[in-house]
């Protein structure tokens, strides 16, 4: 009884150490960002918010900024749409192929970045397109399409599909069961695939390293300013903002899944009873 | 989505599949069995994988066989892009140890992840959505901000440096934190850890606890029940974590760059130089080619190694 005690204290402890680790580099960039010292070291020279004052007047980050939100938005959107049909196709209906049909969608989740990037730069700019936000749109909906099947398909699972016959026997037309029972039922899940595609493209790096051509997103005007020594303080502010609103996101998409998943739940326990 | 009207007939039941065969060959019936309209639900996102996934892996693949020709591409097929990427050491040497830090990235991530995936999912309770939330937390902090961040950590000037000389700990700063493979190892196990939780606590979460029951009933010790039970049934998530980490990890481009300094440089480097600087798309391409099939390999022997030592504990 002793001995498990301590493997049970020994088993909690490695994962406050663990949990620990893994928060530690993501905090320390917004602890740095509020340092007076110009170079990231310890001890801590002092508390000052000079450079995210200096980020405001920054016209080049704005426009870096301004590129990643139409980026972002189209990206989240777009793929919430395919992933849609994606989800609704894995869960609604049995067909042969549907393993294979569903693998190459996630594909992306498992391959190496690189070679999407490299493949997908060669043919668009075989195929004559300049290289803009709009390949770089294209690029991001590859990735964030099984994201936003992941989250989609929890939400499907969570509603019944008589309630969609039940639409049509009483008559509804089927944009009316689309526009009245599905999109409302799934809002929260649609919602939340919006919040985690949306952070996903924020985040990305290397395929709009390759795709953005003249026009940045934020990821890659920070991989640009990682050449001057003397602007890593300013990165680390704009690093710091970004991780702030992904968590912002994420925790926001989390919240409304969860809150659908219980209303759901709840409502079943109801018709059981 | 227009074919929502049908979905009335549409009920979860194998046999729906079954009336295609006897329908009336034409387009429209066809669409309206369960296959039919399966297909057509997930044909937007398949067809959007097909052209820009599937479609430019294969022209990179046909770009491997052929050569540039100043700013031209020859067509003509050769083999000497493979011959290239596999024989000239410099090549060689970054394919072999992209493929030593996949691995032992791998290796590392799912050793460490494994117990904690084991809490979660043992002693996680009724906490077990908000543990896996606070652990994927930090994996959407942004790929680049996090290498970024380990910088900071482990450079000559670096928090872990400034922090042991401020505590007089060293009497100058080590420089032996950064700019090597251990430094991609660290970052790349840190920027991978959700991705190896997340499937290891799936299998764990399938893994019926009555057997683990059954086990100590019968008079086994913890660790005999691990051995036996936990442990081989666990094996599909050890095996989907490996090859989740391996494979997008053999092709990491940022974290070599940023922390792997001259010997930490990986294949994706020189294949980023193929196709930027060097303006050599064909060889890029074999690169690449020869990347995934290395990997593909290598997971290969990798499974087969891990279900046969399963075997071997029941």
């Amino acid at each position: 009884m002793r001995r498990s005690a301590i493997a049970r204290n020994l088993l909690a402890f490695y994962v406050t150490v663990y949990v620990a680790i893994l928060y530690f580099p993501v905090l320390l960039l917004p602890v740095f960002s509020f340092n007076s010292s110009a170079t990231p070291k310890l001890p801590l020279t002092g508390f000052s918010f000079k450079w995210y004052e200096s980020l405001a007047t920054n016209s080049t980050m704005h426009s870096a900024a301004w590129n990643s939100l139409i980026v972002g938005i189209s990206a989240a959107v777009l793929s919430t749409i395919l992933g849609i049909c994606a989800a609704r196709a894995m869960t609604r209906y049995r067909f042969r192929g549907k393993g294979i049909a569903t693998g190459l969608i996630m594909a992306p989740l498992v391959l190496p970045e690189i070679i999407i990037a490299i493949s997908l730069l060669v043919v668009l700019l075989g195929l004559g397109l300049e290289l803009s936000l709009m390949t770089v749109i294209l690029g991001h909906l590859l990735i964030c399409v099984p994201y936003s099947i992941t989250v989609l398909v929890s939400g499907f699972e969570g509603f019944d599909p008589n309630m969609e016959a039940a639409s049509r026997d009483l008559g509804e037309t089927a944009w009316g069961t689309l526009t009245r029972i599905t999109l409302p039922m799934l809002m929260p899940s649609i919602i939340s695939s919006l919040l985690v595609t949306f952070t996903i493209s924020l985040d990305e790096f290397i395929l709009a390293f390759f795709l953005s051509g003249t026009e940045p997103t934020l990821p890659v005007y920070i991989w640009g300013q990682l050449r001057f020594a003397a602007k890593l303080p300013n990165v680390l502010a704009l690093g710091s903002i970004m991780i702030a609103a992904s968590l912002v996101m994420l925790t926001a998409a989390e919240i409304i899944r969860r809150r659908a998943e219980k209303k759901m739940g709840t409502g079943r326990q109801a018709e059981a009873q | 989505m227009k074919f929502q009207g049908t979905l009335g007939d549409t009920h979860q039941d194998g046999k729906a599949g079954g009336q295609g065969r006897t329908a009336p060959p034409t387009i429209q019936a066809a669409l309206r069995t369960e296959t039919g309209k399966g297909w057509l639900t997930i044909s937007p996102p398949l067809l959007y994988a097909f052209l820009l996934l599937i479609g430019p892996i294969l022209v990179i693949f046909a770009n491997s066989f052929w050569t540039q020709d100043y700013l031209t591409i020859d067509r003509t097929f050769t083999l000497a892009n493979y011959k290239a990427a596999l024989s000239e050491p410099i090549y060689r040497d970054l394919l072999l140890r992209s493929l030593q830090v996949s691995v032992s990235v791998s290796i590392v991530t799912v050793v460490l992840a494994f117990p904690v995936a084991w809490f979660v999912s043992f002693r996680g309770g009724r906490y077990k959505g908000l543990w896996l939330f606070i652990i994927t937390v930090p994996f959407w902090s942004g790929y680049l901000l996090r290498i970024l961040s380990w910088k900071v950590i482990l450079g000559y000037n670096g928090v872990i440096n400034t922090g042991l000389l401020h505590l007089g700990i060293i009497s100058e700063p080590l420089d032996t934190l950064l700019y090597n493979t251990t430094a991609v190892i660290i970052t790349l196990a840190h920027s991978w850890a959700a991705f190896a939780i997340l499937p290891l606590f799936v299998s764990l979460e399938k893994i019926d606890r009555t057997l683990l029951e059954a086990a100590a009933d019968l008079g086994d010790g913890p660790v005999r029940r691990f051995m036996r039970i936990t442990l081989p049934l666990a094996m599909p998530g050890i095996i989907a974590a490996l090859m989740i980490v391996m494979i997008p990890t053999v092709g990491d481009y940022v974290t070599p760059k940023l922390v792997g300094g001259k010997d930490g440089v990986m294949i994706a480097n020189a294949i980023q130089v193929q196709f930027g600087k060097a303006a050599n798309w064909p060889l890029g391409a074999a690169l690449a080619v020869s990347t995934m099939v290395i990997v593909a390999v290598v997971s290969g022997a990798m499974v087969l190694l891990l279900l046969g030592f399963r075997r071997l504990m029941k």
